[in-house]
């Protein structure tokens, strides 16, 4: 594999595993190659906050050790992947893009990084992101943005930007995100590759630095839906850890990628193709649906009556939960502390007017207003209802379609600096995506096609509560009419 | 409903934050371009309507029984490594500014 191969078409796990199996390339060689692309590209994109090469090279000479004594490989076995930064590893730093955990290094391993680890991956580093995972496109990172590999000048969307545009530009092969409002699949859409949001309870979110409680999740960003579902079947389970994750069995979600979508009933919300959409995105989503219904597919027009009071809703959640989680960063027992404090209070004031960034302060002043005495129920509570009507327009529509298919975003990556005066125009760059947010339901964004200035644009499948092989297998039937064309 | 400059200073109080003037201002500027935004919600009739605080009230789980641990004591994170990240320890405690003079 050359470098430049890597850039067009990363390995995929099935080849990398297979090399290492059959000993024609060894897990080490996978890993230098992926740290070089790493030094060539990542000065231009900076997807990267830490490396860990000694780290990442021992667990590449374990699979090869394996490998020579011919015991069966793990399913990730050699597989380089980047961690989004509010994952926490065992020894390693865990900033959450911010200032005021420079210099924290985690105690103990995020479950979902530990499962990745136990079948075989090898972890190449920490990756960029918006601060606390709360931004659309990654300018809010304390440590400095992150760029689309498609082009220099565009965000790679957010919070997960560094996760996508690490895959998209070779310098992973798998990455883990998360996604709160959109953080895995605005991202995904924007940088043309594959991010899955798994059902809320799928994956566990022990070690995951908390944003908003009853909407964050983990999932997997791939080159392809395939390794995407693979990732997903690694990461997916209860774990002890996290109460919130469910005793649900696991299945294959490899299986049944290839039945294809002929007998399949899909629903197209006409609330997601009003005011604010491109014409471009929506030429390029129209033209995937003709070519899922000449694949036998049922396209189905349906309502979601409530979408228009999702992003307020959202955002009204999302900061009340996050007024609570980010409470404990206060200068006492992780990272940055003010140093010209005299008293606990201003010590406290201090250091986190100094730690956290303008949008993070923003998301903190709103939910505490949110949450205030007098507020409350105008916004908090009123949210908290208009949340479940959100949430039965899905349970209504999945009592008719298989599943749902919508633009992931209404945009193709926007130009740095275009939205960061107006928070507003920001949010809206989330509003396809949020809705899912909040009824807890999966979905997965794969590329679609291109604008004609040659960015990508994904295709959202969502899907029931834990119908993640349903949606994989929509999106495989979108991936393999793509590489038809 | 709009946001005065005085309920930006309380609310940054209730948050433990110490805004400078400057912040201040783009604050109230912000927080009442997004409570206009937000004001759509007050469109919708929500009198019957549960309020939902989480997912898994709406997905049907296995009883609670199956998926909480047993209650039982088991070893925590090692206080050196967590003593270790943070600004002032002796050791044993979390060390801060006096809290009270004497």
């Amino acid at each position: 594999m050359t470098v430049e191969t890597a850039v067009s078409r990363p390995p995929s796990i099935g080849e990398v595993r297979r090399a290492i199996e059959s000993g024609s390339r060894k897990a080490v060689e996978w890993t230098e190659a992926v740290f070089e692309q790493i030094r060539l590209r990542d000065p231009q994109i900076h997807a990267y906050l830490s490396l860990h090469p000694e780290r990442a090279l021992a667990q590449a000479r374990r699979i090869d050790e394996m490998a020579a004594k011919g015991d069966p490989l793990p399913p990730l076995a050699g597989v380089p992947v980047g961690i989004k930064d509010v994952l926490t590893i065992e020894g390693l730093p865990a900033t959450a893009g911010s200032k005021i955990l420079e210099g924290y290094i985690a105690p103990y391993t995020a479950t979902s990084v530990r499962r990745l680890e136990e079948a075989g991956a090898v972890i190449l580093g920490k990756i960029n992101c918006d601060e606390f995972a709360m931004g659309s496109s990654n300018e809010n990172s304390a440590y400095g943005p992150v760029r689309n590999p498609h082009a220099l000048d565009r965000v790679p969307g957010g919070s997960s930007g560094g996760s996508a545009a690490a895959v998209a530009a070779g310098m992973a092969v798998a990455a883990l995100g998360t996604d709160t409002g959109g953080s895995i699949r605005q991202p995904a859409s924007f940088c043309g590759v594959v991010g899955v949001l798994p059902t809320y309870g799928r994956v566990s979110r022990y070690g995951l630095i908390a944003f908003a409680s009853s909407l964050d999740r983990v999932g997997p960003f791939a080159a392809n839906v395939r390794d995407a579902a693979t990732v997903l079947g690694v990461l997916a389970g209860h774990d002890p850890m996290d109460a919130t994750s469910s005793p649900l069995p696991v299945p294959d979600y490899t299986a049944g990628l290839d039945q294809g979508v002929a007998g399949l009933k899909l629903g197209v919300p006409s609330e997601y193709f009003a005011e604010g959409l491109d014409p471009e995105v929506r030429a390029v989503v129209e033209r995937t649906m003709d070519e899922l219904r000449a694949a036998g597919a049922e396209i189905r027009p349906i309502s979601l009556p409530h979408t228009r009071y999702a992003i307020p809703t959202y955002y009204l959640i999302a900061t009340a939960e996050a007024s609570a989680n980010l409470a404990r960063f206060d200068g006492v027992r992780y990272g940055f502390r003010a140093a010209d404090a005299n008293t606990l209070s201003a010590m406290y004031r201090r250091s986190r007017d100094l730690g956290f960034g303008p949008e993070v302060k923003r998301r903190i002043m709103l939910g505490t207003y949110a949450l205030s005495a007098g507020y409350y129920d105008a916004y908090y509570k009123k949210a908290q209802q208009v949340r479940r009507l959100l949430t039965d327009d899905f349970l209504r529509a999945f009592a008719e379609v298989d599943a749902i298919l919508t633009p992931t975003a209404p945009t193709p990556a926007f130009r740095l600096g275009e939205k960061t005066d107006d928070p507003v125009s920001m949010y809206l760059a989330d509003i396809y995506t949020v809705t899912a947010s909040l009824a807890g339901i999966c979905g997965v964004s794969v590329p679609c096609g291109k604008s004609s200035e040659g960015l990508p644009i994904g295709l959202q499948v969502l899907g029931g509560h834990f119908q993640e092989a349903m949606i994989l297998r929509v999106a495989q039937a979108v991936e393999s009419l793509q590489s038809e064309t | 409903m709009s946001v005065s400059l005085d309920d930006v200073r309380h609310v940054a109080e209730l948050a433990n934050l110490e805004l400078t003037a400057e912040e201040e201002g783009r604050m109230l500027r912000d927080l009442n371009a997004i409570l206009a935004h937000v004001a759509q919600m007050n469109e919708l009739d929500t009198s019957d309507v549960e309020p939902m605080a989480q997912v898994s009230e709406v997905v049907q789980q296995a009883q609670a029984d199956t998926f909480l641990r047993k209650d039982e004591v088991r070893s925590s994170l090692d206080r050196v490594q967590v003593m270790a990240s943070a600004p002032e320890t002796d050791g044993t405690f979390f060390k801060v500014p006096k809290v009270i003079e004497r």
